[in-house]
């Protein structure tokens, strides 16, 4: 039966060539529009370790006090400055722990015919691979002792090791970086988490760095953050002044599985808070967060609100778009009513008459479903060629979001289609043939 | 014409009236909503960020290293650039307007305050900055050679004079002129000894900076850094040629470099206003189709209309009406339907704004756009039943007297 409804509605779709094809049409460009924006949605707001999400936690501790935060008593700092970041590292509260910033260098390859090339980097502790399941393709992380005594090695990404060593295990090779020998310790799988969660201060949707390097061997190295630095008050000149200023510039990662340590490390950032005002440092009431990386997502907006309105006005198109589609339906069916009178005279019960509209309107948003993702990976196309290039990458189609628009487009064609439909089964059999 | 009938007729089709409506008010909203976006980005992207824009390139130069004769490098680097022909001048700093990145700074009247008076972009800056951008001078001086200093990442050297923005000297001192005046820079005073007219900040669209997208301070230094940006004005119709020859002379000098973002001064706007560049764009293509999608709608249905009523057509026109009447009557009912459209989609195109008011960083969108917002899509619904009408005007009376 279902296999002869379909063939009815493709017949029925045929003799009206003009409305059939204005409905796949309106619905083809409502999905099309809805997930090309959807998708970049997604991408943005997506979470790129969902095993560890609830685990990671973002300490933030208030170091500047209330004069410096506009009328909200939320804390305003998203960073920690060297002091704090350096006596979390220290306790060892959590199972884990990564203070990392973001630095650069000019790496000039063993080649001499080739030119210096820049390289983004990121100075972090050895725990930060293990906490974000970084995927390794040769080697390994480093080890604490290579924190502990500042070892000069390196964990390099893929792309670079491509670059560099066409591919080949290049652990124990060195680079040099601002003329300085780094050995490799570790070479990256591919990994691009969308947004880069562990650092969506600056650079939110960049790439992953190319070299990672022991923290304690770039404060060693004097090396500034490539990143944002954001002082509240003045601070003392020198290398050994920044270190010390109230300056933020540091984020800080801390591994807890379970909510009882999550609390327990709490109470560990207010006793710290506390103890820094018995010293003198805070003039005021302790004022600590600590956010898991789902929630920092939120509080630092990693999603644009660009992308909120786009998605928001997608969707009223779509909503248009159906609206549209069950006027055209609405005439669609009702101007064979007369055929559907002879149905329902020749014994069809309104239940066929029902499944049979149905399915017709199944198709419809089937074709219009298809059309849809067409137009949805040309949606994606042209917003790569206008977004910057680090959300222009993010803009891709995987099969999660085919099926999520097939289904759009069904479930939105099929509802669309209930009204119509209803009209069409109460169509009166006799009333149909007498006015004929 | 008469309007009764219409409303009776209408009443035996009140779903296909209602659906119509409701179409246009929807697509009304979310017009107004999307022309007012995108007429507030174009609007950004049209500020000048005070640069002559057509004849400056940057260039991003980072030594190998940590090279201990910065200063005589960069003195060089920049000697070099100037004396290239085509070149108008050239100076480095640590950054730039519409640069993205860069520093700011609080600034003060008096050393210490519990808030500040002002914030503002701070640029390193030159004897050769105000030509090299092309910044006008509206009051004072331009920074003479000697008072121009060295300056490492990490020291916090006095210094001795500045040069502001217009805007950042009307914020400080909006009674009177800022020229000559002493204010704090991070506690420590400077003297604001010229005045320009505009010059922008790194940052622009994000709410953060726009609160002070034109307080910039010039203040004169020689950035020593491992990176550091050129710029140069070249003359016009040079521009390319002088992109080229500049990072020849530059590897020339020494090799041991990176040179990376060459960029002409249209290419860093771009960069800059990227992300409101394409919302503009895809809010207006998703504009273009919805009043595509509502045109089409509104014929189809139409059409349908005239098909399933051919034999009443054709027997008002046999009874004495005229081609014109069937055709003002098409046309009224769509004016009628447009009208109670539109009706709810004003009301619905002020909601939509007040909820992203509320939601999001949005302003008061004018009475102007809605208003306008409903003429068009009272003109479109006409424009569509036009065809349709039309073809219902053109039904000749003689059908009335066929059979069915």
């Amino acid at each position: 039966m279902f296999r002869y409804y379909v063939w009815l509605a493709l017949r029925s779709l045929r003799r009206n060539p003009a409305l059939t094809l204005l409905m796949v049409l309106a619905i083809g460009l409502g999905i099309g529009a809805s997930m090309t924006m959807l998708t970049l949605f997604r991408t943005m707001s997506g979470d790129p370790i969902p095993q560890k999400s609830s685990q990671l936690f973002v300490p933030v501790i208030d170091n500047w006090g209330p004069d410096a935060h506009s009328k909200s008593s939320e804390p305003e700092q998203d960073q920690l400055n060297y002091v704090d970041a350096m006596a979390l590292m220290r306790a060892h509260q959590a199972t884990r722990q990564a203070a990392m910033y973001q630095v650069g260098f000019a790496l000039t390859p063993a080649d001499p015919q080739l030119q210096p090339f820049q390289v983004p980097a990121r100075a972090t502790y050895a725990d930060f691979f293990e906490m974000f399941d970084v995927p390794f393709e040769y080697g390994n992380a480093w080890g604490a002792a290579d924190d502990e005594g500042r070892s000069e090695v390196v964990v390099i990404s893929r792309k670079l090791n491509d670059k560099l060593f066409g591919g080949a295990n290049s652990v124990g090779n060195t680079i040099n970086l601002d003329q300085h020998d780094y050995r490799i310790v570790g070479v990256l799988d591919h990994w691009a988490p969308e947004p880069r969660v562990y650092d969506v201060i600056s650079g939110t949707f960049d790439e992953v760095e190319d070299v990672f390097l022991p923290f304690t061997l770039a404060i060693d190295r004097h090396m500034t953050t490539w990143g944002n630095n954001n002082c509240y008050d003045s601070r003392l000149p020198g290398w050994d002044g920044h270190l010390q200023s109230e300056c933020i510039w540091i984020q800080f990662w801390a591994e807890l599985p379970d909510a009882a340590q999550a609390q327990r490390y709490r109470s560990f950032l207010d006793n710290y808070a506390a103890e820094q005002q018995r010293s003198g440092r805070f003039h005021w009431a302790p004022l600590t967060r600590l956010h898991n990386s789902r929630e920092w997502m939120v509080v630092e907006k990693v999603v644009p609100d660009e992308s909120r309105i786009l998605v928001l006005v997608s969707f009223g198109f779509l909503f248009v778009c159906q609206v549209n589609a069950v006027g055209l339906m609405l005439a669609k069916f009702m101007g064979r009513a007369a055929e559907t009178g002879v149905r329902r005279a020749l014994g069809a019960n309104r239940r066929a008459v029902f499944l049979q509209c149905l399915v017709e309107s199944g198709v419809i948003g089937l074709a219009g479903g298809l059309l849809g993702l067409a137009l949805t990976a040309l949606g994606l196309l042209g917003v790569r060629a206008l977004l910057s290039e680090d959300l222009a990458r993010m803009a891709h189609l995987d099969a999660g979001n085919v099926v999520i628009a097939l289904l759009l487009a069904v479930v939105a064609t099929v509802l669309a289609g209930l009204y119509p439909t209803w009209r069409a089964m109460q169509v009166q059999p006799a009333w149909q043939l007498k006015a004929n | 014409m008469q309007i009764r009938p219409i409303l009776s007729a209408m009443r035996r089709n009140k779903v296909g009236a209602f659906l119509i409506a409701l179409q246009m008010a929807v697509t009304l909203a979310i017009l107004c909503n999307a022309l007012f976006i995108i007429q507030q980005r174009l609007s950004l992207m049209a500020r000048p960020s005070g640069v002559d824009e057509d004849h400056v390139f940057t260039i991003n130069n980072q030594w190998v290293g940590n090279p201990d004769d910065l200063g005589a490098r960069l003195a060089g680097d920049l000697a070099a650039l100037r004396s290239l022909p085509g070149v108008v001048d050239a100076y480095a700093s640590n950054s730039f307007p519409l640069r993205g990145g860069g520093w700011s700074e609080s600034v003060n009247l008096k050393p210490e305050q519990k808030t500040s008076t002002a914030h503002s972009a701070l640029y390193f800056a030159d004897e050769h900055t105000l030509n090299t951008l092309g910044l006008k001078l509206v009051a004072g001086r331009n920074f003479s050679a000697d008072e121009v200093t060295d300056r490492n990442g990490d020291d916090q050297v006095e210094p001795p004079a500045m040069i502001v923005t217009k805007a950042l000297a009307e914020k400080l001192f909006p009674e009177q002129s800022g020229l000559g005046k002493t204010v704090y820079v991070d506690k420590r005073p400077v003297t604001i000894v010229g005045i320009v007219e505009r010059l922008q900040v790194p940052w622009v669209s994000n709410s953060w900076s726009e609160k002070f997208v034109e307080n910039s301070m010039l203040q004169p230094y020689h950035f020593l850094a491992q990176g550091t940006h050129y710029l140069v004005r070249t003359q016009p119709g040079q521009l390319d040629a002088v992109i080229q020859l500049a990072q020849k002379k530059l590897f020339e000098i020494n090799r041991a470099r990176v040179v990376d973002k060459v960029q002409p001064y249209a290419e860093v706007r771009a960069l800059a206003y990227r992300n409101d560049h394409a919302v503009a764009v895809i809010l207006g293509a998703v504009c273009t189709a919805l009043l595509a999608v509502t045109a089409f709608g509104i014929v189809g249905l139409t059409s349908f209309w005239v098909t399933q009523r051919r034999r009443q057509i054709g027997v008002r026109r046999a009874l004495g009406a005229t081609r014109r009447g069937i055709l003002a009557y098409f046309q009224t009912e769509n004016v009628m339907i447009a009208a109670a459209g539109a009706a709810v989609g004003v009301g619905l195109a002020v909601g939509l704004n007040l909820w992203m008011m509320s939601a999001f960083e949005m302003t008061r969108m004018s009475v102007l756009y809605v208003l306008s917002g409903a003429v068009a899509v009272v003109l479109l619904g006409q424009l569509a039943v036009l065809w349709p009408a039309l073809r219902a005007a053109s039904i000749p009376p003689a059908l009335a007297t066929r059979a069915a």
